[in-house]
């Protein structure tokens, strides 16, 4: 399997009383009631820092999001953040995973299908195509797109940047959402017909049998574990049996929370950072997740019948409630390890999107935290699935076998 | 009072099943609803049809069967056309026009379009126009601790209860989240993210004589709003209604009914 190092890029310092004073983590904290510009920039290079590093002690991936107006996360254009960690890890052997830039919040989108080319043409083709529909709150608040229309525009968007990876003349687009007279991409993504395509979902059941259809990679971003998210693998998996795709874990891609230690008692390092990030940075009021329209009406009525994911009223909890319930791996490597198989065997996981980094955690802790995870953990998940499944979903040029074994790349 | 008749039309070259509620013995009268759905409104309506027929049809995407329709139409020139087709289909020449909220701001574009199909127009609340200083509050993202409140003048009242009101048996309960749920967002999409969309060039041309109806504690549109719509239509009377919000028609409907049988009989 792979396993890739996934960051959000939070603000690391909001006040105690931050979850007393804000109702959300979107949309209400105002910039100069909360943060710090300078200290921002340290957080945006504590991020590359962290990112290269997982990357020089054998991480397989590393992902990059979008999201706006908020403390969760604000990497804002993933591009840029891309673009950086492709020219810093040029010669290793990890994919550029862009998980990713939002299409329909984009326009017009063909900006994204050059962004994408010109990050595989800086990497050497080690682009991930990640295309995430974006949340609600980011599409329609931060960038004012129509809810009912987010989801077409999407679909739209996605068909325009795949048609102007791969045309061989100018063309024009006469779309509904999207006209432009003559399109001819400068440049072009190495990978042709174009980089492998991982398209994230929480929990919609449109996006999984689109995802399906289109027999992209399908990465399951639900941040409160692999414990929780039995309901949807189960169901994706049916929809790819239902469909007559094959059973390949590499079509499944699955986020974890994961914080390594010394020995189990010594993860409760990772106790305020957790607490932090699910108290003060994934809180976010369902009037801003679930806004009218952002799901097709299918979604809604079975999402108001039977939710494919199930709610929680994360203040409540505390560090051993996330651990013992799945949301945190953490604990000594063999405990990570176990866990992580269990899990990943369960749901079929291909590919392992792993916060590494989470909350108010401070960049040493996070740098302990990806050696100890891959000296100690990754070696005994990479041989997994690959006796029978062949990653399909990943750049043609990194799919050979690693010569460097993960833990002596770590201590490298 | 003849019994209330549901008529099925398919229009908009048969892309768009619309639901036509039809109730009442006299003249024509059009309803347009507004965000939530015509289901709120029907007491109301029962409180008119002495006098009139009433038509009260579905907005595009809202007919139950048919919530893909929402995407055959797109902007406010799709609408207001694929309006005067149905009320072609209807055989409704110049029928008074009363709209509610998103349905004012759609009656005050048919009549501002095509001045010569409205007799009379009857505004409630209606959307339409942004002041900087007053911004219209997004009732699409409402806190579920801020809806009654923030829509009713008296958040405990009947009126506010029924509105909120889902039915007990579990089926019908999904059915009625996800009427009220997609009809917010079949409507929202003409006037998201921000419910000025050019009827303040527009609005001139209505000919029509305009009655405006507004709660005086509405707290989505502040009442002010009843004298920029008066400013910019010629001849229009403003009626404010007392103890009503955003739903006066809902909260007063004695009140606001008699005003409209007033306004249409005068």
């Amino acid at each position: 399997m792979k396993v890739c190092m996934f960051h959000l890029m939070p603000y690391r310092d909001l006040a105690p009383d931050f979850d007393r004073r804000y109702k959300s983590a979107y949309i209400d904290p105002v910039w100069f009631d909360v943060a710090d510009p300078d200290k921002v920039g340290q957080y945006y290079n504590w991020t590359v820092d962290e990112m290269v590093h997982a990357a020089r002690a054998g991480m397989h991936g590393l992902c990059t999001n979008q999201h706006h107006q908020n403390v969760y996360g604000f990497m804002a254009n993933p591009s840029l953040m891309g673009a950086a960690l492709a020219k810093l890890t040029n010669g290793l052997n990890v994919a550029i995973i862009q998980i990713g830039s939002t299409l329909p919040s984009t326009s017009p989108p063909t900006r994204i299908a050059e962004e994408y080319a010109l990050i595989d043409c800086l990497s050497g083709g080690r682009l991930v195509a990640g295309f995430p529909t974006g949340l609600p709150t980011d599409a329609t608040i931060s960038n004012g797109v129509v809810p009912v229309e987010q989801r077409e525009r999407y679909r739209e968007a996605l068909q325009l940047v795949l048609k102007a990876w791969q045309a061989r003349e100018v063309f024009a687009w006469n779309g509904k959402h999207y006209q432009l007279p003559m399109v001819n991409l400068w440049p072009r993504p190495i990978q042709q017909p174009h980089p492998p395509i991982w398209i994230p979902g929480s929990g919609s059941a449109t996006t999984v049998e689109f995802v399906v259809d289109r027999d992209d990679c399908f990465c399951h971003l639900s941040y409160f574990g692999a414990k929780n998210a039995e309901t949807l693998g189960d169901y994706y998996w049916e929809t790819v049996a239902r469909r007559g795709r094959d059973l390949n874990p590499y079509r499944l891609g699955f986020l974890q929370l994961i914080g390594v230690a010394e020995t189990d008692a010594a993860a409760e390092e990772y106790a305020p950072h957790v607490e932090y990030f699910f108290h003060k940075l994934l809180y976010t009021p369902q009037y801003y997740q679930a806004i009218p329209g952002y799901q097709d009406y299918p979604s809604l009525v079975r999402g108001l019948r039977a939710p494919l994911r199930e709610r929680f009223d994360l203040r409540a909890l505390k560090y051993k409630d996330f651990v013992e319930r799945g949301f945190l791996i953490a604990g000594s490597a063999a405990t990570v390890r176990d866990q992580l198989v269990e899990g990943v065997k369960r749901l079929r996981i291909g590919h392992l999107l792993a916060l590494l980094h989470f909350g108010s955690m401070p960049h040493e802790l996070c740098l302990k935290n990806i050696d100890l995870f891959c000296r100690d953990v990754l070696p005994h998940l990479e041989d997994i699935w690959d006796d029978q499944w062949q990653d399909r979903w990943w750049p043609e040029r990194l799919r050979v076998k690693r010569s460097v074994p993960a833990a002596a790349a770590a201590e490298s | 009072m003849a019994a209330a008749e549901e008529r099925r039309i398919r229009l908009w070259q048969g892309r768009v099943e619309t639901r036509v509620e039809i109730t009442g013995d006299g003249p024509p009268l059009v309803f347009l609803h507004g965000p939530w759905g015509v289901r709120g409104d029907r007491d109301f309506l029962e409180r008119l049809a002495s006098g009139h027929r009433i038509y009260a049809p579905s907005h595009p995407g809202t007919t139950p069967q048919d919530p893909d329709a929402i995407h055959q139409l797109d902007e406010w020139w799709d609408l207001v056309v694929y309006h005067g087709e149905l009320f072609d289909r209807l055989g409704l020449e110049t029928p008074p026009l009363i709209g509610h909220s998103f349905g004012g701001m759609l009656a005050c574009e048919i009549a501002a379009a095509m001045p010569g199909r409205v007799s009379k127009l009857v505004l409630i609340n209606p959307l339409g126009l942004w002041r900087d200083d007053l911004p219209v509050k997004n009732w699409m993202i409402l806190p579920e601790d801020q809806r009654r409140a923030t829509l009713f003048a008296d958040p405990a009242g009947a009126a506010a209860e029924r509105f909120f009101k889902l039915p007990a048996d579990p089926a019908a309960r999904v059915e009625a989240q996800a009427a009220f749920i997609w009809s917010l967002a079949c409507t929202g999409k003409f006037v998201w993210p921000i419910p000025d969309k050019g009827l303040k060039k527009r609005i001139h041309r209505i000919a029509a004589p305009t009655l405006i109806i507004w709660g005086a504690a509405d707290q989505v549109i502040a009442p002010a709003y009843a004298h920029e719509f008066a400013g910019r239509i010629a001849g229009a009377r403003v009626e404010l209604i007392d103890h009503a919000g955003h739903l006066p028609h809902l909260e007063q409907p004695h009140v606001v009914a008699r005003l409209v049988r007033g306004f249409l009989e005068g």
